[in-house]
């Protein structure tokens, strides 16, 4: 998806010049600086990235080296240590204002928020509702929807994702890839410019791994969502992505479009990284 | 041995007394009592966690003293406090937040319950806090809730004698007024056990049921 690169046509230039950055790095999620501790843990560490609109980035890496973190920053699940998330010029939880670093409200957190959507390692469905009520709840109650227009919707999405028998049973009667499934259409209902997958495989029995990474590639295929993507899925990181970020200790140590990092990568830890998961 | 005899006619002429202080008074307190307990256990349990660090310790701090005193001493205490109310008032307000205490704690280990994953999930959605809790954390946070609910209300019921400190006539109150007027004592207080016991009993089945029913 090429990004709008000429001043002239951005929406606000005042508030792009104002951020003296590069005309179009203002658009996509842009990271600034980010710090991210717990406790006496350093998880990242003065992290500075860019996403642009519309790119399918993969995060690699081995446990621990924040990529997960990166996503649950994002989802504001996690609270910034130091520096600033930025969703198209907009802070997502902290803003400068003169020299200080300040917290948003919730409010205003809420309004970027909204843009993002995720889907979860362990699906995290809500059990207490059905299928379908899980996909038009936050439809009806934090867009407005009416009701039937999200019911609408809702089914869709199901039929989309090769569930629309299931619209009305509970989600423990599902398996765990039907589960997932339905988390997606969850996701997508919120008509996310920006879906994380956190894992989204990793709690499957293998037999149902193909059809959640089917309906991914199918919602990379027909939307220009931007997706932030954590996966040891290779081959589907190869199918989807635009750009592989390789993490280690909290730090980017190789990016590189997905053919060329997974067949010859530079860095030697994520050689010795990929020779342990190809 | 005992040189008491057991009165067939004098139980059964105690028993319209006690049938009617039963559900004028002891009944009355225990179902006003459990739905004061309910509602306000309810929001002392939200209120620890959504209230910042120093309030919710400082909530937590008095909900510990009113648990960890004894029900006739507050009851002494807001009666001798609030002269003007009458005592059944007083009694039911009383044993109501006594009660909301312990409920407050069964309501938190029920929310406690609740896997984070579901939090996160409702503001992944932007679901509005108020809505994460209403549809999200309480309709499964009450499924592990109800059945300890149920047994303080029942501890509530086998408490409301305790009123008697302040002049509540309640059921065992009753039967000890009527036994030394007639001096049928053991016949009063069997009867007055009867009642609780039959009064206890169904509501524990029907709690048990209703726990089986709540479950998914």
């Amino acid at each position: 998806m090429p990004t709008d690169t000429s001043p002239e046509l951005s929406p606000d230039p005042a508030r792009r010049a104002a951020t003296g950055d590069a005309a179009g790095a203002s658009h996509g999620i842009r990271f600034e600086d980010v710090v991210k501790r717990f406790g006496r843990t350093t998880v990242l560490n003065d992290l500075n990235f860019h996403v642009e609109k519309g790119e399918r980035v993969t995060l690699i890496g081995p446990s621990g080296s924040g990529k997960t973190t990166i996503l649950r920053l994002l989802m504001t699940l996690e609270r910034l240590t130091d520096g600033y998330i930025y969703i198209d010029g907009e802070p997502l939880t902290h803003t400068k204002r003169g020299n200080r670093r300040v917290e948003l409200r919730e409010r205003e957190i809420n309004r970027t928020r909204k843009r993002i959507g995720m889907v979860f390692q362990q699906f995290n469905l809500f059990p207490n509702m059905s299928v379908v009520e899980n996909i038009t709840e936050a439809p009806v109650h934090v867009l407005g929807k009416p009701k039937e227009e999200a019911r609408a919707e809702a089914v869709a999405l199901l039929e989309q994702v090769g569930l629309a028998d299931k619209a009305d049973m509970h989600p423990m009667q599902l398996s765990g890839g039907q589960q997932q499934r339905v988390a997606i259409a969850r996701a997508l209902a919120m008509n996310p410019e920006i879906l994380l997958l956190d894992e989204v495989t990793s709690a499957l029995d293998p037999e149902l791994v193909g059809d959640v990474l089917e309906v991914l590639r199918e919602v990379a295929r027909t939307t220009n969502i931007t997706m932030l993507i954590v996966t040891h899925e290779m081959q589907f990181a190869r199918d989807v992505s635009n750009r592989v970020l390789m993490f280690d200790e909290g730090r980017i140590i190789e990016e590189a479009a997905p053919d060329v990092m997974f067949t010859n990568p530079q860095n030697e830890r994520t050689q010795q990284f990929l020779q342990a998961v190809l | 041995m005992t040189d008491f005899t057991w009165s067939w006619p004098d139980a059964a002429e105690a028993l319209p007394t006690l049938l009617e202080a039963f559900f004028t008074v002891t009944l009355l307190i225990t179902v006003l009592g459990s739905l004061i307990a309910a509602v306000v256990g309810l929001v002392w349990a939200i209120a620890l966690r959504e209230l910042p660090r120093p309030l919710s310790a400082a909530l937590g701090w008095v909900l510990d003293v009113v648990r960890m005193t004894p029900l006739p001493l507050q009851a002494f205490f807001v009666y001798y406090t609030f002269t003007s109310i009458d005592v059944l008032t007083i009694g039911i307000v009383v044993i109501g937040l006594h009660y909301s205490t312990y409920m407050a704690e069964s309501y938190r280990a029920g929310i406690e319950s609740i896997r984070p994953g579901q939090w996160e999930a409702a503001t992944a959605l932007s679901l509005p806090r108020t809505r994460t809790w209403r549809a999200v954390i309480m309709p499964q946070a009450l499924r592990a809730t109800v059945p300890s609910l149920g047994n303080w209300a029942i501890a509530m019921f086998k408490d409301t004698p305790f009123l008697l400190v302040i002049g509540v006539v309640e059921m065992v109150t009753a039967a000890r007024e009527y036994g030394g007027a007639n001096f049928t004592y053991v016949e009063a207080f069997t009867i007055a056990g009867l009642i609780f016991l039959a009064a206890s009993y169904p509501t524990a089945v029907l709690m048990r049921r209703l726990e089986n029913k709540l479950a998914y």
